[in-house]
């Protein structure tokens, strides 16, 4: 069962509201202890999100999380949009390989960046997607 | 208006980037960089990444294009002072970042752009030879 404590929601509409949100998470990750690795995996995996949520769907919303599950306790981190969502998150999960280069949401690299990688998302609708980096 | 500094260092130019970058101060930076070399006739440029704590898929994408960029432009990048854990999430990311060269660090990073330049000049140098015999 996993238990929820210290919430906060952030709007994300901007860079500035980006880098704050960096800067949140990673202050978050600090004070619970996770491992400086996991720490930069999650606020990569944050910054891609948030940069999507920007470039897509004209911005939304973040809900961080602390959460514990028995022994552990980690992040929690819901990006939600209300944008044009995403018509074939399969696709989208295979063709997120940045080359650098090339176009694309980067979810599969995001995917793989942390512990649980959640993903809603409905054309017309919007996104919603849950990432969940553990201690 | 915000803009991240080019600064001359021996025979390069230096690039700190310290502060997070929005797409603005990216363009920006590209088109100082680019102006740059072409006034100073730099042929190697550092950018120093040391203070980036994260380095995302924009990030990535605004070093891959600086580098095509000053390829073009007969300037050789090196990227240095990437942190161990940036390193590791960038090929988590799946970011290759084609044709970004990197080194340990500012000093290691000159010894890689001189090498680099004298290659260059000694391949430049055969073809000359070659075009007069």
């Amino acid at each position: 069962m996993i238990k929820t404590h210290k919430v906060k929601t952030l709007v994300i509409h901007s860079a500035t509201d980006v880098t704050l949100m960096c800067q949140t998470v990673r202050d978050w990750a600090q004070t619970e202890n996770l491992s400086l690795l996991n720490q930069t995996a999650i606020v990569t995996a944050a910054s891609e999100l948030a940069h999507n949520m920007i470039n897509y769907a004209g911005g939304g919303q973040v809900d961080l999380a602390v959460v514990c599950q028995g022994v552990r306790s980690g992040l929690r981190l819901t990006f939600t949009d209300q944008g044009p969502g995403i018509p074939d998150v399969e696709l989208a999960l295979q063709n997120g390989y940045t080359t650098g280069q090339g176009m694309g949401l980067g979810l599969g690299g995001t995917q793989r960046l942390v512990n649980e990688f959640v993903i809603d998302s409905q054309v017309g609708v919007g996104t919603k997607i849950m990432i969940t980096q553990w201690r | 208006m915000e803009r991240i500094p080019i600064l001359q260092v021996q025979e390069f130019l230096l690039v700190s980037i310290q502060v997070d970058m929005h797409d603005r101060l990216a363009m920006k930076l590209q088109q100082d960089l680019t102006q740059q070399i072409v006034q100073s006739g730099c042929q190697g440029v550092l950018i120093d990444i040391s203070s980036l704590d994260i380095v995302d898929s924009f990030i990535g994408r605004v070093l891959g294009d600086m580098a095509a960029v000053s390829s073009i432009l007969d300037a050789e990048i090196v990227v240095v002072g990437m942190q161990p854990a940036v390193a590791i999430t960038l090929v988590e990311l799946g970011l290759s970042l084609v044709g970004v060269r990197t080194a340990l660090n500012m000093d290691q990073g000159m010894v890689l752009l001189r090498k680099l330049l004298q290659e260059k000049s000694k391949r430049q140098g055969n073809l000359d030879q070659d075009s007069q015999s």
